[in-house]
This record gives structure tokens, C-alpha cells and sequence, in this order.
């Protein structure tokens, strides 16, 4: 039942996304009409996947770092995407290619810094320094960043802001198929990490007395949610929220054990990205808002009341 | 009944890195089926770091720790998971969670391929669930149980594994007299009826005295005394280990320790 809910409320949020739009298409040219097929519906589908991505990654992380206020991005991947989108924009890097594929290497190079420190000492991914990690080496990349945008000009500048926030609208069935061929291993390693997720909850000890080999899923975890995460900055920019709090609505929706938790959150993160897309190509026609802003305004009310439902535990 | 011998830790000796002196030295401790240990001692003495050797969580300096003829650090985690099942000390509850929901996690080592949950799984689930008396507590939220009864929960999820060694941490701390005491009695009860073997760390000296059937004394990471509570709980030993004027005597023909005041 839940799960037919949360596969029509994607179907519904889909149709919404190909459907509505400032250009009126007849819903009887619906198939044939170009601005269809070759805008709105690899954008809603690419917002499919970067929502659903974001969402799954948002769900594993906050388990592996056991806070439940954890973000895909908190961990870095933001500033270091943002940097390297930054560079491409100053740079003058040529080509459709250039900002997704600076913005993906900057989040690798954040990854695999939080990563490295997080490994420092002996330690195994604690949680704790991961977080700090993130943090510090979001804030050095974000330093990095605003001075190459202080430097720069001023159309640049905003278009590297607008960057920043997040849009689907660089959507195409090209880099539809490629972020289509970067899914399935993270995701499906996330999905084989089910279980011992379920007993990392209870802490690294009882999880090890259960018998959870933590050194290889955490690893494992970290670097596929991280993995997905740089795939969807790098299409789709830094889209706050999703990742925040699509986790808590898929716990309050089917409950805590990450078999369900995990294809819920993909389910609804998906939709909640697509819908927030059509909201923002749609309110301010013709022009279009980041939709990273509308994640943000519909985000944190919604969060302000799960937090309420958070402090009834 | 032969028993077997379970848990063998020999002569081990072990110190934390940085640290001037042993946080164990030649400690030895053999638990066997059908057989409650308990492990003594005041704050600081070893037991937690004797329990983390024993599980083959920290490797000994010197010394071995064997579970099942096999070298504890030596084990996968989940074969070791279907041996020994442990009820540590301390936990979190990151996220809301149900009771049935928390023993099947018990399941873990024991599951199929892709871990699905299969007929058996939900069988033990169930057992563990009745063993421990909290089958009508399974559809409450962990967070509306009290103490004693997290407790026998916890206890479940470790018995779902289905293990042959139960090592229960101080599972009786912060519990009233009687949670404390149904707690004692029902891994009184696993051990004598599933014929387990049970490593109860506890700093209740009275009850391990009538409840276990061999004690270790840790003092200052040596083992103080070893065998039979009457051996074991001595006046001048008990003295010397917790610092104590004490007087023994004794009730049911166990040996019960009554610290005495200081001017009386």
C-alpha cells in the first residue's frame, strides 16, 4: 500500500513534470510535441535520478555517520564540486562538458580528502572526524571559491551563483544516459549494505557483536553514497534538502529497517526533486528559478515539522 | 554432564598503547557449557578490557584467547556472531525502533543469501522472544519500555543469534531490585535449559555469589582469586580487592559480602 503510494505520487509528480510548463502544449500532442520530448521529459526523468540519488545517499550517510542531520553534502562534496565548477566558469572552459565534468572532479578530490582523513590515526571512518573533515574542507574549498568569484567578473559571477543552487535545466538525453550508467553499482551496493546499516544504528560495538564487518561497509557505504552524490552535483549542481530530509520522510513513511528505508527515499526523493523542478520552471515563467531554492522553501518548513515529530521520541 | 569448554582464555597479558603499566597480567578464564562465570572486580580493574581480549577485540600482548579451539581475533565477525552473542553495556537507539524489529536484528549472522528472512529466522525471533518473557512486549517502541525490560530485550536479540556463549556487561546496572533480580534468574534459567555458556560481568557481588557457578576476582588486571563463590569471596581477599573493611557471611551456602561502616 505505502509503496503503491510512493510509486504513484513518482508517476503523478512525472506526468506533472512533462505536462505543465510556459509553453502550452495540447495535451493530445503530448507524444509527438518536441519541446516534450526533447526538454521536459529528460528533465523530469533526470530529476528522477539525481532526487532518488540524493535521497538513498542522504539515508545511507546519516546511518554511517549516525547523526540524523547528516546531508550528502555535508561531507565537503559541495564546496568541492562548487570549486570546481568555479574554475571551468573562470577558466573559460569550452564545451556542454566542461562545468559537469570540473564540478564531478572537484567532488572526487573532496571525497577522497574527507576520506583520507577520516582514515588518519588508525581511525576507521569515525563519524565524528568525517563530519569535522567535511566541514573544514567544505569551508577551504568554499574560501577558494568565493575568491575566484570575487575576482571575476560580474556575468560570470552570477552565473556560477546560479550554479551553486542548483538546476535541472542543462537536462539532455545524453547526459541522461550517462548519469543513467552511473547509478546502478553505487546504488546497488548501498542496497547490499541494508542490513548492516540496520545494525550500525545501535552503535559500532553492538553492530560488531552482531556480526557486521564495519571496516569494509563503511568504506563501502561512504564512498557509493559519495559517489552518487558527485554524479548528481555535477549534472545538477548542489541541490540542498533532498538529501536531508527524504530520509525522514521515508522513516516516517515505512519505517527504520534501510531494506524499505533505502528504495523509499530513492522513490521519494525522485518525486520531490521532480515536483520541486516543475515548481521552479513554472512560478516565475519565463524566467526559471534555481531549484535548489525551491527545495530550500519547501524543505525547511517540512523539516520544521519533522523536527517537532523528532523531539516526541 | 560434560561440558564444553567454550571460552578459553589462557595466561593473557595485555596493555593499552602509551600506557606504563598492564591493564592485564597472566589472566585466565575458561567458560563451558551449561556454566554461569561471573567476573569481579572494582572500577578499573580489567574486566571490560578482559571481555574485549576474550572476543578477540583487542589481541593480547601475551597469552591467548581461544573460542571454540579457534583464536578469537581470528574469526569473521559473523561466524563469530553465531557463537557468542553479547550483551554490551551501553547502545543507541539512532532511529525509532519497535521491539521485534530490534531481536530480528539478532538474525544478522544467520541470514540467507541477499539476507532474506526466512521461516527459521522468524521461529527463533519468536523464541528469543519467549525465552526472555517479552513475546507481549513485541509490537512496543523501544523507547516506552523500562529498564528492565530493554534489558530482557536486549538479552532476546542476543539469543536470536542462536549462540552457544552469552557475555552479558553489566546488564543488571541501574535496574531495581527486582528487574535485577528476574534478570539474574533468567540467565540462570538459559544456562541451565539451553545448556549456554554465560560470562556475566557484573558488581553485584552478592547475587553472582548464589547465581554463578565460578567467580573471577580481577584485581589491578591480575586475577585476585578464581573457582567456587566459597573460595573466592573471602574476607581478607574481598578486603584487599575492593579496599573495604567487609564482614562474609552467608545465605542459601553462598557467601554474601556486607560492607561495613567505617566507625561502627
Amino acid at each position: 500500500m505505502k509503496w503503491l503510494l510512493l510509486s504513484a505520487a513518482l508517476l503523478a509528480a512525472l506526468l506533472a513534470g512533462i505536462v505543465l510548463g510556459p509553453a502550452a502544449v495540447p495535451l493530445s500532442d503530448l507524444l509527438h510535441s518536441p519541446i516534450v520530448i526533447d526538454l521536459r521529459l529528460p528533465r523530469a526523468l533526470l530529476g528522477i535520478l539525481v532526487g532518488g540519488s540524493l535521497g538513498l545517499a542522504g539515508a545511507s550517510l546519516q546511518s554511517l555517520v549516525r547523526n540524523p542531520l547528516a546531508d550528502p553534502f555535508l561531507l565537503g562534496l559541495s564546496g568541492g564540486a562548487g570549486l570546481g565548477a568555479v574554475l571551468a566558469i573562470a577558466l573559460h572552459a569550452g564545451g556542454p562538458w566542461a562545468i559537469p565534468l570540473a564540478a564531478f572532479a572537484g567532488a572526487l578530490l573532496a571525497l577522497g580528502l574527507v576520506f583520507r582523513l577520516g582514515l588518519v590515526g588508525g581511525a576507521e571512518l569515525d563519524p565524528r572526524i568525517l563530519l569535522l573533515g567535511g566541514v573544514a574542507v567544505g569551508a577551504f574549498c568554499g574560501a577558494v571559491m568565493t575568491a575566484i568569484v570575487s575576482l571575476a567578473e560580474a556575468s560570470e559571477l552570477r552565473n556560477a551563483y546560479l550554479w551553486l543552487w542548483g538546476g535541472l535545466s542543462g537536462a539532455s538525453w545524453d547526459g541522461l544516459r550517462v548519469v543513467a550508467l552511473c547509478l546502478p553499482i553505487p546504488v546497488l551496493v548501498l542496497l547490499a549494505a541494508a542490513r548492516p546499516l540496520d545494525l550500525l544504528a545501535l552503535g559500532e560495538e553492538p553492530a560488531r557483536h552482531l556480526g557486521a564487518d564495519l571496516r569494509a561497509v563503511k568504506r563501502r557505504v561512504y564512498l557509493a553514497a559519495s559517489f552518487l552524490t558527485a554524479v548528481s552535483v555535477a549534472v545538477a549542481g548542489v541541490i540542498g534538502f533532498v538529501g536531508l530530509i527524504v530520509p525522514h520522510l521515508g522513516r516516517a513513511l515505512v519505517g527504520g529497517r534501510h531494506l524499505r528505508l533505502l528504495p523509499a527515499s530513492f522513490l521519494a526523493g525522485g518525486t520531490l526533486l521532480v515536483l520541486a523542478d516543475t515548481l521552479a520552471r513554472t512560478v516565475v515563467a519565463p524566467r526559471e528559478l534555481p531549484v535548489g531554492i525551491v527545495t530550500a522553501l519547501v524543505g525547511v518548513p517540512l523539516f520544521a515539522l519533522l523536527l517537532r515529530r523528532w523531539t516526541a521520541y | 554432564m560434560d561440558r564444553v569448554l567454550i571460552l578459553d582464555v589462557r595466561d593473557v597479558t595485555f596493555r593499552y598503547p602509551g600506557v606504563a603499566r598492564d591493564a592485564l597480567r597472566n589472566v585466565s578464564l575458561g567458560v563451558s557449557g551449561g556454566e554461569l562465570v561471573a567476573l569481579l572486580g572494582p572500577n578499573g580493574s580489567g574486566k571490560t578490557t578482559l571481555v574485549r581480549v576474550a572476543l578477540g577485540l583487542q589481541a593480547p600482548l601475551a597469552g591467548s584467547a581461544l573460542i571454540q579451539g579457534r583464536a578469537a581475533a581470528a574469526w569473521p565477525r559473523r561466524e563469530l556472531a553465531r557463537v557468542v552473542g553479547v550483551v554490551p553495556q551501553r547502545e543507541d537507539n539512532l532511529f525509532p525502533q519497535r521491539v521485534r524489529e530490534t531481536v530480528r536484528l539478532g538474525r544478522y549472522p544467520r541470514l540467507g543469501a541477499f539476507g532474506r528472512e526466512r521461516e527459521e529466522d522468524r521461529v527463533a525471533v519468536d523464541r528469543a522472544l519467549e525465552r526472555c518473557d517479552v513475546t507481549g512486549l513485541a509490537d512496543r517502541w523501544l523507547w516506552t519500555l523500562s529498564g528492565g525490560e530493554y534489558q530482557r530485550v536486549r538479552i532476546a536479540r542476543a539469543l536470536a543469534q542462536e549462540p552457544q556463549l552469552l557475555v552479558l556487561d553489566e546488564p543488571t546496572a541501574s535496574l531495581d531490585l527486582r528487574h535485577e533480580m528476574e534478570l539474574f534468574e533468567l540467565v540462570r534459567r538459559l544456562v541451565d535449559q539451553q545448556g549456554l555458556a554465560a560470562l556475566l560481568v557484573t558488581h553485584d557481588v552478592n547475587l553472582a555469589s548464589r547465581f554463578a557457578d565460578r567467580l573471577l576476582l580481577l584485581s589491578d588486571g591480575n586475577a585476585a582469586a578464581t573457582g567456587a563463590p566459597a573460595d573466592v569471596l573471602r574476607r581478607e581477599q574481598a578486603e584487599l580487592v575492593f579496599g573495604w573493611p567487609v564482614a562474609v557471611s552467608s545465605f542459601d551456602d553462598r557467601p554474601q559480602i556486607t560492607p561495613l561502616r567505617r566507625h561502627s
